[in-house]
């Protein structure tokens, strides 16, 4: 019944001493020795093992030159990913080489004996401390900061003040001329033709046919002074849907025979809302997921978005291609604080 | 089916992938060039009509009308659009990508095993090209990927599709469980009818909106990247998701492993 | 250096030459001192203890990869036409940052090879550095007196997300060109100032002239050397305090057990650093990272599927497509409640409790020691559940960020997806802490058991008296020891509102607080095993058979599965012992 008692750790053995609170802790686990401590051979085993690491280090190295010479990355797909790919495995076999050999050695060559070093409080002895404070104390008293107001307050002012002079340039000149009001206006006006986004050919109503998608930049584009920033507020999304299947749209006459033209930007945070599947009219962001229907003026139907995309009002001119009736009449893409002002 | 293709081509070294992309090219040229060269002969033939007329009635009429017109769907009972003037193409994509005739209402009709040959395919497109003109089916020297302009159908692949396709047509979600297809084993035929008809959510892109020459670019460009990537294995071509996955997968299971090793002590 | 042909022996002459060299430093710099201190200073050995290594390890890499791409790469935004071995784009416009990186990818030998190890190395950079940060908070180690270190630590993170988000921006590419949209878009949502940020940022309107040379600098300067400050700081800490070790027999608070640095960790750590990088470069040898070729120059009117930014920044991105589209019109101003919530008051509350999480915790538990040896997670259970709980709510959002490929991969509705992952970021956290938190102390009560009981054996006894019992081994003292050796953590004890003359005393509601905060941790609770308790189990004579255990033994166990909040054991007999 009781030969199962390891009787180290029985503590019924204890006759009459009053129990601790806690249990003591036992120390250190004895050193187990590795097969190599005590055999020679297995030792000299692990000797030729890094040494044969290494050796594989030093031809990757010779390798990874002999690849980056040989071998260029050339003309086509399959050149290109070969000289990738022999450069990149010899510089890893260079690499892992040394790695392996390193950790090889440390773990079974060298001494392996655990050892316990001291920890002392993070915190400074007492009397070192009093001392520090006393070095601090003379400082202070010999600067004679104490009992000058004025000079500790004109001091701290002009400290404070200082970076201002590198500070305000740097901010003032950040955001340009600062005319945050530009967000607001695009190329769009009367009479803009739609074109065809990158080609800039221009678009006929007749062209359109029902169920197809036109992704549209403004016909003076290039014209303008930042081609991309004035792209980024003016591309627009145009869909033509049977007239029937219309049921609203942001303005009286906006549409053009079922021909609809949406802001491309989304009304969340900008991604361009291009995903439009034609059976639902539903315009999908591939972003954030916003959509919009594009037969209902373009209202949210589902996702982050709270706004509709602003609809721009298009007809046709005398040759019969689809121009602008006007500009947007709400501020394009993500909301901001000072929108509706 | 995707994510298996997706997944196998993780695994393999890119040496196999180079081959199995040339193979899957050489495969995609087979496949087309007899296809289109059947439709071509097709157009004209008045028995094709009359056959096409037979194999309409027998496995499309209970959807589409006995005389193609289109039918309502009546209490969950099947139904289908007029198919009077959407050409040739229309039917020639999808059919032969084997989406018609279709299997279940589920979000989206999906590509499944062919169930026509191609010369039935051509008989069915001749039929249907018979009631209505509409997009014929384009030919081989349209949709030659060695006549586009890779760089011109990149751009116009950006604008027009990337956004449904994925940027080299890896597939991407849309709406309420639809999905855009990956296009890497649609052949240039197909791809080109897709553009030309809209099928399903898709939108059509005419020949004023993306010509038949810039089609034939994206073609080109779609063709290129059958090729791989420069940078070794895709993971995908799925972006920076797939690239986290990875480097979580590979890279910190790796790094992990060997500070297991380097913790342990030698035996 | 060749020593073949003299006539001592070769090394002694190598070792005169240390010598000579050592004595020389010495003379100049007095390096003696930090020889003799850092030579055999000892390090605990545990393979969790690498993982800050990694980071610090991918760190240089990126230090090392990056250098040669400043070598090859514009940051200009100046409009060029391509030409070059690229068919995809040739002829087309883009600004020189996309056009060099092309030319560093195609043209220079090698540059692609670097161009993937920067990447994926920033990857790992960021990977590990959450690990690391998982480990020290799991096992406690960011206690007194490191909790200013885990706030440099903390700091570092936030750095590496900011030099990721500036150097995937770099390239200029439609991927990283809609990530500063969304960017911008969070920016002007901000109320009053949001406008002027936007403009202050790009130089003007998005995407403007100015950007990419402004992240180039911030990327490759202003960030790290702000991160090799912290690490150099971060790192002397750690010679400063002594490395924290795992609980085990010989390990104190007094103590550190380990190998020494030299030669042990020099060739350890060492050898280590050329293992994380020749795994980082057997990733960018075979798997392509950033296909910028593919996404295309930047272009605002353009998008991709798979709109996504890098993991790390995923969370952010899953915020922005879960949040419903709140927005309120006051007078005449907008506020984006759509896109401050997830864009900025959700990261900012996830990180400030994560970088306050030591005072609180400090606050809670009352302690004022130092701590040296670490907490077996599941003795920390209120610990170890908020932590599992904040990574559940941090990967629902990394899940939500990536809502269009598992509707692509699983085919199921986007929509559904994201009315899921809506409810499962208020329902799954709680769920996680709860489980969690049973979890802890279950394992807790088996540890209880052991100690009391010891190991089942699968012997089978049978008594002349016919009854039958099972043999339990007792635990040698090194295992009793790791399940007996942590401190029991109890609520605090304040002191009353009223002193004796009913006056209400000062401090008295912080105090208050406190205690509620510190029940919140510590009320359920399973306590170790006292040399009392084992006695008494032992002296029943029937310890080892489970199911004669002590009646107040049998009834504590069945209490804790119920769920009661009493799960302490408090027998009458150790009582005494315990508290008084």
């Amino acid at each position: 019944m009781s030969t199962h008692h390891d009787p180290s750790t029985d503590l019924t053995t204890r006759d009459g001493a009053p129990l601790p609170e806690r249990f003591e802790d036992p120390g250190l686990h004895e050193h187990r020795a590795r097969v190599g401590d005590s055999d020679p051979k297995a030792q000299k085993r692990a000797e030729r093992q890094v040494v044969v690491l290494f050796a594989i280090s030093i031809l990757g190295s010779i390798g990874a030159v002999v690849a980056y010479a040989l071998v260029p990355p050339g003309e086509t797909v399959g050149s290109m990913r070969m000289s990738n790919l022999l450069l990149g495995l010899a510089l890893f076999l260079g690499l892992a080489g040394i790695g392996l050999a390193a950790v090889h050695w440390a773990k079974a060559l060298m001494n392996d004996h655990e050892r316990a070093e001291d920890r002392h409080p993070t915190a400074t002895s007492e009397p070192v401390r009093v001392k520090a404070v006393e070095a601090l104390r003379e400082g202070v008293k010999d600067s004679s900061i104490g009992r000058r107001g004025v000079l500790k307050g004109a001091m701290v002012t002009s400290l404070a003040l200082f970076p201002l002079g590198i500070a305000v340039p740097l901010v003032g000149n950040l955001g340009g001329d600062w005319d945050v009001s530009a967000s607001k206006r695009t190329l769009w006006r009367r009479g803009v033709r739609l074109t065809i986004d990158p080609s800039g050919r221009p678009i006929k109503a007749s062209d359109v046919t029902i169920g197809s998608a036109f992704h549209v930049i403004p016909e003076n584009l290039e014209e303008a002074e930042h081609p991309l920033d004035e792209k980024a507020k003016a591309v627009v999304l145009m869909v033509r849907m049977d007239p029937r299947d219309l049921k609203s749209e942001q303005g009286e006459g906006w549409s053009y025979d079922g021909i609809v033209a949406f802001s491309k930007i989304c009304t969340h945070v900008g991604c361009p809302v291009a995903l439009y599947e034609q059976q639902t009219h539903h315009i999908l962001c591939p972003c954030h997921q916003s959509t919009f229907d594009a037969s209902d003026s373009a209202k949210v139907v589902f996702g982050p978005a709270h706004r509709p995309l602003p609809q721009l009002p298009i007809t046709v001119d005398d040759e019969g291609y689809l121009v602008a009736q006007d500009g947007f009449d709400t501020p394009i893409g993500p909301s901001f604080w000072e929108r509706l002002t | 089916m995707k994510a298996l293709a997706a997944r196998r081509h993780h695994r393999s070294a890119p040496v196999v992938l180079l081959l199995l992309a040339l193979l899957l090219t050489g495969a995609v040229y087979a496949i087309a060039q007899p296809a289109s060269a059947d439709a071509a002969q097709a157009a004209a033939s008045e028995s094709d009509i009359a056959a096409g007329q037979k194999l309409f009635q027998a496995n499309c009429a209970t959807c589409h009308g006995p005389d193609a017109e289109g039918r309502e769907a009546v209490d969950g009972g099947a139904g289908g659009p007029s198919l009077i003037g959407v050409g040739a193409a229309a039917v020639d994509f999808q059919v032969g990508t084997g989406r018609m005739p279709a299997q279940m209402n589920g979000a989206q009709i999906q590509a499944k095993p062919v169930q026509f040959d191609d010369e039935q395919i051509a008989q069915l497109a001749a039929y249907v090209a018979s009631l209505g003109a509409g997009p014929a089916i384009p030919t081989e020297d349209q949709v030659d990927p060695e006549q586009g302009d890779a760089a011109n159908g990149m751009a116009l692949f950006r604008t027009n599709c990337a956004m449904c396709h994925n940027a080299v047509g890896a597939g991407g979600a849309l709406s309420q469980g639809k999905w855009a297809p990956a296009l890497d084993d649609t052949t240039p035929t197909h791809i080109y009818e897709a553009m030309l008809t809209g099928p399903q959510s898709m939108p059509v892109f005419n020949d004023a909106n993306i010509t038949p020459d810039e089609k034939r670019d994206i073609i080109a460009y779609l063709d290129d990247q059958r090729e791989g990537s420069p940078g070794g294995l895709s993971l995908g071509s799925l972006g920076p998701v797939s690239e986290g996955l990875w480097a979580w997968v590979v890279g910190i299971g790796l790094l992990i492993g060997a500070s297991v090793w380097i913790g342990a002590k030698s035996s | 250096m060749s020593t073949v042909d003299s006539p001592p022996a070769p090394a002694s002459r190598t070792t005169r030459a240390a010598a000579a060299t050592a004595d020389y430093l010495d003379q100049r710099t007095g390096v003696g001192n930090a020889v003799k201190e850092f030579a055999r200073k000892i390090f605990p050995d545990h393979w969790s203890f690498l993982l800050g290594e990694i980071a610090l390890y991918s760190f240089v890499v990126l230090l090392i990869s990056g250098t040669f791409l400043t070598m090859f790469f514009v940051p200009s935004m100046t409009e060029v036409h391509y030409h070059g071995p690229w068919a995809a784009m040739d002829g087309v416009q883009m600004s020189e940052a996309f056009a060099s990186t092309l030319r560093l990818s195609f043209e220079v030998r090698g540059g692609l090879l670097m161009r993937q190890i920067h990447h994926w190395a920033a990857l790992i950079f960021m990977a590990s550095i959450v690990t690391h940060m998982m480990r020290v908070f799991f096992t406690g180690a960011f206690r007194k007196p490191r909790e200013l270190n885990w706030l440099v630590g903390f700091t570092l993170m936030i750095l590496g997300l900011l030099a990721g988000f500036s150097g995937y921006s770099l390239p200029d590419d439609v991927l990283s060109g809609n990530g500063l949209r969304i960017a911008d878009g969070v920016a002007r949502a901000i109320p009053i100032a949001g406008s002027y940020i936007s403009f202050g940022l790009f130089g003007g309107e998005f995407p403007g002239m100015e950007l990419i040379p402004r992240l180039f600098t911030v990327h490759i300067l202003l960030i790290p050397a702000l991160i090799l400050a912290l690490i150099g700081l971060h790192l002397l800490m750690v010679v400063l305090h002594k490395h924290t070790q795992y609980p085990g027999s010989g390990r104190t608070d007094k103590n550190v057990v380990g190998y020494p640095l030299f030669p042990v960790y020099v060739a350890k750590a060492g050898g280590f650093f050329f293992v994380v990088f020749a795994v980082i470069a057997l990733m960018a040898a075979t798997m392509t990272i950033n296909p910028v070729w593919n996404y295309g120059p930047f272009d605002p009117g353009v998008v991709g599927a798979g709109a996504q930014p890098d993991w790390y920044m995923l969370f952010l991105e899953g915020g922005l497509r879960l949040m419903p589209g709140w927005e309120f019109v006051i007078g005449q101003y907008t506020i984006s409640m759509n896109i401050l919530i997830p864009g900025v008051i959700i990261p900012g509350l996830l990180f400030t409790v994560l970088a306050l999480w030591p005072f609180i915790e400090a606050a809670a538990t009352g302690d004022k020691r130092e701590h040296h040896v670490l907490d077996r997670p599941r003795n920390a259970p209120f610990r170890t559940a908020f932590g599992v709980a904040y990574l559940t709510s941090f990967s629902i959002l990394v899940l939500a960020g990536s809502n269009d490929l598992i509707a692509t991969h699983f085919h199921l509705s986007i929509n559904d997806i994201t009315w899921t992952f809506r409810v499962l970021f208020f329902v799954a956290p709680p769920l996680a802490f709860w489980i969690t938190k049973r979890i802890c102390l279950s394992l807790q009560r088996k540890d209880r058991e052991l100690v009391l009981h010891g190991h089942e054996t699968g012997r089978i006894v049978r008594f002349a008296s016919g009854e039958y019992i099972e043999v339990h081994k007792p635990l040698d003292a090194h295992e009793r020891w790791l399940r007996v050796q942590h401190e029991p953590r109890r609520p605090i004890e304040i002191e009353p509102a009223e002193d004796s003359r009913g006056v209400r005393r000062k401090g008295y509601r912080l105090d208050a607080a406190k205690r509620r905060l510190s029940k919140l941790f510590y009320e359920d609770r399973v306590e170790p095993v006292t040399p009392a308790e084992l006695v008494a189990a032992q002296s029943h004579g029937s310890h080892d058979a489970l199911p004669l255990a002590p009646e107040e033994h049998r009834e504590e166990l069945t209490a804790g599965a119920s769920g009661s909040r009493h799960l302490a054991p408090e027998p009458e007999d150790t009582e005494g012992t315990q508290r008084h």
